[in-house]
């Protein structure tokens, strides 16, 4: 059916739910409605009607108004231009509608995502010529499009054949055409230095790898205790206030990632403001260059409206998606997938479908699935590797874990970052729970670190997983009979738990040291404070009173360690444990002699 | 105004009108409902198509017919007229005058359901707000354009606390005050009165504007209210450079309201009768506070609810939290205790106060005594617990100094008097007060500078 057949009418307006009279549409597709150009997709069809979830408020919509089918599903522009940027739900640029519309979002106002005048240095593929076959995904060149992102301007997945044309090194805007390419058919297909993708539909690649190394986050609870490798999904539950946001903006900044999307769908908008604030001063510790440029936006804040909230996370993964089909390691942030859940319920309400759960629809659990499951680490079609780790805040009502987003979101990830009420309101932060979190990585994450850092991390994670066990079963006991009750080398494990907790599980976001710690001091800290810990324990054996230890000025020095040195601080890391070994050896040789002198 | 009226009303139930074969009405648009007795009420279509209308009724429809019943549709949306003869007035929840005084003649006219800031209009709040209240400034700072919550129940001083509140916040080293706006919802009389003393005999009466529902004015305007009050602040602020301290109270009354509406409107509930958007409909409230890029003004927001039967879990507190840029928690037991505010500060938390506090705002220990205050008063109540099963006496040394240092901290930190303004000094030297009954090397969360500068035995 031709675009110009798909003209209709509006019949009625239920809030972001429209019916409209629109023969020949399809479902799934997008349309404009009204004198305003609202936009919306078509989410179900009955006969000649069609109903439509619209992204923007239809207040003064009346029946009778236009409507226009657009002929394709929603779908984003991929292409230069991305990174730096944000953008709402469905990827208008919010920049340029700030300074064309100012404060507030007008209705139907739909500015193109990327810029089209903007020239951009492109170079071809080396070895690429006319006549030469080329798949989807092949790549025909690159265009920097930061300082530390190289653009790699692909063959959209869905396009292949023989290449007919490309162009040379030079300067070109999105709309010139790069290349041409005819496929089966015979019809030839100009490239430019974007494309389009269906936001909804998972973009191909040639196979699915397992994940092999970890993403290094520089957060010692993530890193060391519950590691999340790259292709990988996670979630972080937690109550408001728990430090779900911080978490995702920690991982944001300072892990091991070519590109981050950071998605904020249904959450603040100051939050966003942070991270445009914040990111391009701060330094990426791999580059040196500001994160901002390998940093993308989505936000779709609390406020916004709801139906482009449920859009935004697809748009967001499609993105994430894109570049990794570039051969990038991705990490995309959805803060919060409870939003986008509450969206689908929403809509759902709206159409009448049987809740069955709290509200939510009985689809809740599948979409959820197929949503995380475009996270993954691929051979990309060009036969490259590329992944997307997927990390997703759950927002549990009055947090409660057992409710259908948070507990249909456990099966599905791999790892689980979960936030204590109890450890936040004791400013324990990150107040990440390590009873209740788990990580199915961690022998692979074990091997990465066995090569990289150190042979004993995995002995040495276990020994402090442990001892952190058994301080919960000592504190039961000591709130029930009293701290009387412990032996002496069983307070020596409160007192070591005690030194892991505030030395090793506790990083300040807002330190400007203890922000961030590299693997080699993440372990050094590990290992510094169970040798002490050791020590300690062989003291007791010899009678050492736990006071006499527990009083030791140099156990206050090693409780800052953390943001006393920095990670290129490794020597004087060394420098203190030596000190504190040594200490201990005084004491140890003290009572060895005393044990002698009485024998 | 279209001057056409239908009397096609079809169904009546609950706060719902149904009008039929009215063609073309906009989604959105106000009404105005005449019945037998020629008294007219106000409602607003939710949902249209040209066979039927179905218009919300504030009023209710009780005693309507569907016989006489005349239907004016406006062809506006709900709007509230502005100038700056709005302060020192009193509204309704729809806008219209409370105080017996004339209308607001005026060209300026906005719809009360304003479209969400651009994100990328929005600056980052950062300047600190003193209110002489140390659980607030010391702990859990309130920042210019922050939306910052009080967490209450029944019988417990919130309002009082919000009028101290309004009373002495100020930015330190500027005496300049806030222009206040005022939105009650479903309150009694007693606490409209009080806030309205208050008002007077401080003397700020002329730079507030109020926005009334009483307990028992139709809970449907309460819905309205707090978008015109917020209208009127982002006019105060964004068109007139002020810096506006909203105080809403109490929107759990609010949220009862919407839960209402919800129910007559057969919406699928999500937890305990509220219906699943409440998290979006509260987040169109209170994202409207702010900073925004190249304005001088600015919105602060104290909304206060009480928490039904204390449950910090229940929907309203929950997804207002989610909302929130923090809250501060009043407690009972704090308040049984005598101690005046009752702030609870475990749960208590302010997001935005990193960046307001410290060197070059406030002062350069700020952050880390407020941490060192949270974490020693988190394991001084682990002891008192403890202290209470097997006895205080069997508690070591060690912790019978956490022991002290609770009620020393309820007792001198969190209690003050009502109209103590204490200056964020004060506030952080009676911090270190307290924080000098403990040696240094307990101290883990300041830093050797900060302690050889103002620990006691440092001195
Ligand atoms: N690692 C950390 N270091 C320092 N402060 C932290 C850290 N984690 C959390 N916080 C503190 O906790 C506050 C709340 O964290 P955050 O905003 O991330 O909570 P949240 O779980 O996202 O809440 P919500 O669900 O309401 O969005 C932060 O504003 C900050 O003050
Ligand atoms: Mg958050």
């Amino acid at each position: 059916m031709k675009q110009e057949d798909k003209k209709g009418t509006i019949q009625d307006i239920n809030g972001p739910i429209v019916t409209i009279k629109l023969p020949g549409v399809q479902n799934g597709e997008q349309v404009r409605i009204g004198s305003l150009g609202l936009y919306g997709e078509v989410i179900s069809l009955e006969g000649e009607e069609a109903l439509a979830q619209i992204y923007e408020s239809t207040e003064m919509v009346r029946p009778g108004e236009p409507a226009e089918g657009l002929g394709h599903p929603l779908s984003v522009e991929l292409g230069p231009g991305l990174i730096g940027g944000i953008f709402d739900g469905v990827q208008r640029p919010l920049e340029e509608m700030f300074l064309k519309a100012g404060d507030q979002i007008p209705r139907g106002l739909s500015p193109l995502p990327l810029d089209r005048e903007k020239l951009w240095h492109f170079s071809p593929t080396e070895n690429l010529e006319p006549n030469m076959p080329i798949i989807g995904g092949a790549r025909l060149g690159v265009v920097q499009e930061t300082e530390t992102v190289e653009h790699r301007i692909i063959v959209p997945p869905n396009i292949e054949g023989e290449l007919i044309e490309l162009a040379p090194e030079g300067d070109y805007n999105l709309e010139e055409t790069i290349g041409q390419v005819r496929d089966r058919h015979g019809k030839v297909h100009h490239l430019k230095l974007y494309h389009r993708w269906p936001v909804r539909k998972p973009r191909p690649y040639q196979s699915r790898d397992n994940g092999v190394e970890p993403l290094i986050t520089g957060q010692r609870i993530l890193d060391t205790f519950f590691p999340l490798l790259k292709g990988s999904k996670c979630a972080v539950p937690g109550p408001f206030g728990a430090g779900k946001t911080v978490v995702q903006h920690q991982v944001a900044r300072w892990a091991n990632a070519d590109i981050v999307i950071y998605v904020g769908c249904g959450e603040r908008g100051n939050e966003l403001v942070d991270v445009l604030d914040s990111f391009p001063k701060l330094k990426d510790p791999y580059t040196g260059r500001p994160l901002m440029d390998r940093t993308l936006l989505i936000a779709n804040t609390s406020n916004m409206p709801v139906v482009a909230r449920e859009a935004s996370i697809y748009v967001g993964i499609t993105i994430a998606e894109y570049y990794r089909d570039q051969g990038y390691d991705v990490v995309m942030l959805a803060d919060s997938t409870s939003r986008w859940a509450e969206a689908l319920r929403e809509v759902s309400g709206r159409l009448g479908q049987m809740p069955v759960e709290e509200g939510y629809p009985a689809y809740l659990a599948s979409r959820l699935a197929a949503f995380y499951e475009r996270a993954g680490r691929v051979e990309t079609m060009d036969c490259g590797k590329g992944s997307v780790t997927l990390i997703g805040a759950v927002s549990p009502p009055g947090g409660d874990f057992s409710e259908p987003v948070t507990s249909h979101t456990k099966e599905i990830i791999q790892t689980f970052w979960a936030l204590s009420k109890e450890l936040a309101d004791a400013r324990h932060y990150p107040a990440i729970d390590w009873v209740d979190s788990f990580s199915a990585d961690v022998g692979t994450a074990a091997e990465w670190w066995h090569e990289n850092i150190d042979r004993g991390w995995e002995k040495r994670r276990a020994q402090a997983m442990g001892m952190l066990a058994r301080d919960a079963e000592l504190s039961r006991i000591v709130n029930l009979v009293g701290p009387e009750a412990l032996s002496s080398a069983q307070r020596w494990v409160l007192e070591g738990s005690a030194l892991i907790k505030e030395g090793i599980l506790q990083q300040s976001a807002l330190d400007l040291v203890d922000t961030f710690s590299s693997p080699e001091k993440q372990f050094m800290l590990l290992n510094l404070i169970l040798s002490v810990y050791d020590e300690g324990a062989a003291l007791i054996e010899l009678g050492v009173p736990v006071q006499e230890l527990a009083e030791m000025p140099i156990l206050a020095r090693l409780r800052r360690c953390k943001e006393l040195y920095d990670s290129s601080q490794i020597d004087q890391l060394k420098a203190f444990r030596d000190e504190a070994l040594n200490d201990f050896k005084e004491i140890h040789s003290e009572y060895a002699q005393r044990g002698e002198q009485t024998a | 105004m279209s001057a056409k009226e239908y009397r096609t009303a079809s169904a009546a139930r609950g706060g719902l009108l149904t009008v039929a074969n009215v063609p073309n009405i906009a989604f959105g648009d106000r009404v105005h409902i005449r019945d037998k007795q020629d008294n007219t009420r106000n409602g607003q279509v939710i949902r249209s198509s040209n066979e039927e209308v179905l218009v919300q009724v504030f009023e209710g429809t009780a005693e309507l017919d569907l016989e006489s019943t005349w239907v004016r549709f406006l062809d506006e949306p709900i709007e509230i007229a502005l100038s700056p003869e709005i302060l020192g007035r009193v509204f309704s929840g729809l806008g219209e005058p409370r105080d017996y005084r004339p209308p607001i003649v005026s060209n300026l006219r906005r719809s009360i359901s304003a479209a969400a800031f651009n994100p990328a209009a929005r600056t980052y709040p950062k300047e600190f707000i003193q209110t002489g209240i140390s659980t607030i400034d010391g702990l859990n700072s309130l920042v210019r354009g922050q939306k910052l919550p009080i967490f209450s129940a029944s019988g417990l001083p919130h309002n009082r606390l919000a009028a101290q509140i309004v009373r002495q916040a100020k930015l330190p080293d500027d005496d300049s005050r806030f222009s206040v706006v005022f939105a009650a919802m479903g309150v009694s009389y007693a606490d409209a009165r009080f806030f309205q003393d208050e008002f007077a005999s401080s003397g700020v009466l002329g730079n507030v504007v109020m926005f009334v529902n009483m307990a028992d004015d139709p809970p449907v305007e309460r819905l309205t209210l707090p978008r015109m009050a917020l209208t009127a602040a982002e006019y105060l602020a964004f068109d007139l450079d002020r810096h506006v301290l909203v105080v809403m109270t109490d929107m759990t009354h609010y949220a009862e309201a919407l839960r209402e509406v919800a129910t007559a409107k057969g919406d699928v509930p999500a937890r305990k009768g509220y219906p699943g958007y409440l998290y979006s409909d509260l987040a169109e409230i209170y994202e409207r506070s702010g900073r925004i890029k190249d304005r001088h003004g600015s919105i602060t927001l104290v909304p206060v609810l009480s928490m039904p039967s204390d449950d910090i879990t229940h929907p309203i507190p929950d997804l207002t939290g989610y909302i929130t840029e923090g809250q501060i928690v009043l407690s009972r037991e704090l308040h049984n205790q005598g101690i005046y505010p009752p702030v609870h500060i475990s749960p208590s938390l302010s997001r935005l106060m990193k960046d307001g506090i410290g060197k070059d705002f406030t002062r350069e220990d700020h952050p880390h005594v407020s941490n060192q205050l949270y974490a020693l008063y988190a394991r001084a109540l682990e002891t008192r617990n403890l202290a209470s099963i097997i006895g205080a006496d069997e508690l070591s040394a060690r912790d019978r100094r956490y022991l002290e240092f609770a009620d020393a901290f309820e007792r001198r930190f969190v209690q003050q008097g009502e109209d103590e303004d204490r200056s964020i000094e004060e506030t952080l030297n009676l911090a270190w007060d307290l924080l000098s009954s403990f040696p240094p090397q307990a101290l883990t969360r300041v830093n050797e500078t900060e302690i050889a500068k103002y620990h006691r035995q440092s001195e």
